[in-house]
């Protein structure tokens, strides 16, 4: 198996004056080349950390423990930018990851520190801006811009140092229905197209529907670790993690907690209802 | 107010793609010192009625409405009166014309002196607002970024990049801390708050509730925006390469022979006059 990032025996901890808390509690994880990983967990579930580790921002507090990035260790200060290019960061709040008062200068940013020639960068900044849809907009300011269209952008100035991973923490946690959909539906076309390594942290389990692997984190450690479906039909868990269920895994949950044999694997409202109809016998009528 | 910081990005500038807007921020900024310069060194009437001319000519060349300008005139109007006053009364020579109480006297050199002196300001005041309306402050940001790297041989590079850098965030900046102030503003409304009424000390104690809340959320933006930065290989500058660079055209070369030739005439015009 081919790890893009592996974690080795991590543990993070802060000391808060006297009492040293362990956000992250011995963590070994493998992040396979060109896979879809989403992270759920609730919030202090220790997931933002858990981000910050992947990239170098955070690093391990334990002597044992390191994180690997493409088998280089980002405990080594003198590959730090390079880690950095590698798996690019984008954060919750857009308005807190945007330098510059002009979209296309914003996402010239990277590559300028890069210190690649300027017509690289505008390369780069016009290909990076179109492939999130936002290069009609380049000229514009972002305060003008809605909150789905910022965090476009802040994905944009990402994509333009062309890393190989992408770690999202919570992107659409502070944007509406529409801007969280265009927003997801990116980062799919990031894996699926460009076969980019994509890490999504949230709390929304509808996001975790197109992933290929779902890890449950629970107070700094890993409850479950599996496919989408494996993980949202144990429910049980799910709840006493302090997941929203969504409605529709919730009702076939009940339903089989009412004696129907059905399958509680789905997430989508046509997923549900298929998994009723099968369990009703219900297509032949 | 509230309306014009959110709308910073763009400051005054106001876009019509003249030959003024396409000049390098660089040449408007040293030109207007310049030009600057020579108002000051304008010392009669006919340099002054030159400087008149070529302040005209330039604000035409703009092709920027003249209620703005005079928009910026009226603002710095009281100043104006005051200081060509000051200048009435003060002003020596000529003849009495008349007094008015004490030992006040309006002379003819008096009245020469507080009309000559409201013209300088009011031309100052033109030419300089010129810069900011054919201008974007990003533009002026880096003019002025690359105006300072000369300050780079006395190993000042560093504080040069991080006072460019200081300019670009503010100017990113103001208008988000702008809606969260009027948001803070409307939290505490809410709650109860008079923010309106009251004597001045009120009015200012009013303020603390607003500001504590502003100022937590600013260090945390801080340093979110730091770890964001950090994420895009941000390293203080070091090798850092710039996407936008501003070039100088034969348009500049065009503009810095005008002005030449503009401070020929008023040098020319102080001697023989």
């Amino acid at each position: 198996m081919d790890n893009h990032i592996e974690l080795k025996n991590v543990t993070f901890s802060y000391s808060d004056g006297e009492e040293k808390r362990d956000i992250i509690k011995n963590i070994s994880l493998g992040i396979e080349r060109g896979s879809f990983t989403v992270i759920l967990g609730h919030n202090g579930s220790g997931k933002s950390t858990l981000a910050k580790l992947m990239n170098g921002l955070y690093k391990p507090t334990n002597a044992d423990g390191c994180v690997l990035v493409d088998g280089i260790d980002t405990r080594d200060e003198k590959t730090e930018i390079e880690i950095r290019r590698k798996v690019g960061m984008v954060f919750q709040n857009p308005d807190n990851q945007l330098i510059a008062s002009v979209v296309e200068e914003d996402v010239a940013f990277g590559p300028e520190n890069l210190g690649l020639p300027s017509e690289k960068t505008r390369e780069r900044v016009d290909e990076a801006l179109k492939s999130v849809g936002m290069y009609e907009y380049r000229k514009s300011t972002p305060h003008h811009l809605s909150g789905g269209q910022k965090q476009r952008v802040a994905i944009a100035g990402i994509i333009a140092m062309r890393p190989e991973c992408l770690i999202l923490d919570e992107p659409t946690a502070m944007l509406d229905p529409k801007g969280r959909a265009e927003v997801m539906d990116i980062i799919t076309r990031f894996n699926r197209e460009e076969k980019m390594t994509v890490v999504l942290i949230t709390h929304f389990m509808e996001e975790a529907e197109l992933a290929d692997r779902v890890l449950l984190l629970s107070d700094g450690e890993i409850i479950r670790d599996g496919t989408p479906g494996g993980i949202f039909s144990d429910i049980k868990t799910l709840k006493e993690t302090g997941l929203d269920v969504p409605q529709s895994t919730e009702l076939l949950y009940e339903l089989k907690k009412s004696g129907i044999d059905v399958d509680t694997d789905a997430i989508s409202v046509e997923e549900t209802a298929a998994r009723i109809t099968a369990a009703f016998h219900l297509e032949d009528k | 107010m509230t309306r014009m910081l959110k709308d910073i990005t763009f400051g005054q500038y106001y876009g019509s793609g003249s030959f003024i807007h396409r000049l390098d921020a660089r040449t408007k900024i040293l030109l207007l010192i310049f030009n600057i310069v020579f108002l000051f060194l304008a010392k009669n009437y006919y340099s002054l009625a030159l400087c008149t001319v070529y302040v005209a000519f330039v604000l035409l060349l703009s092709k920027v409405p003249a209620r703005m300008f005079l928009k910026n005139i009226k603002t710095i109007l009281p100043i104006i009166v005051f200081t060509a006053l000051l200048n009435l009364f003060y002003g020596g020579g000529g003849t009495v014309l008349f007094t008015l109480f004490w030992n006040l006297t309006v002379t003819t050199g008096g009245i020469y002196r507080a009309v000559f002196i409201a013209g300088r300001i009011v031309l100052l005041i033109l030419i300089s607002s010129l810069l900011t309306y054919t201008t974007t402050p990003n533009d002026i940001t880096d003019a002025i970024e690359s105006l300072l790297s000369f300050l780079r041989i006395f190993g000042l590079r560093g504080a040069v990049h991080v006072l460019a850098m200081m300019m670009t965030i503010a100017l990113r900046f103001i208008p988000t801390l702008v809606e969260e102030t009027e948001k803070i503003m409307n939290a505490q409304k809410a709650r109860g708050a008079d923010l309106e009424n009251g004597k001045l000390f009120d009015k200012i104690k009013a303020l603390i509730p607003i500001l504590i809340p502003l100022l937590i959320s600013s260090v945390r933006r801080a340093y979110e925006l730091a770890e964001a930065m950090e994420c895009r290989c941000y390293n203080g500058g070091v090798g850092r390469v710039r996407m936008k660079r501003l070039r100088f055209s034969s348009l500049d070369l065009a503009a810095a022979l005008f002005n030449l030739l503009f401070c020929g005439g008023i040098i020319i015009l102080n001697i023989l006059l």
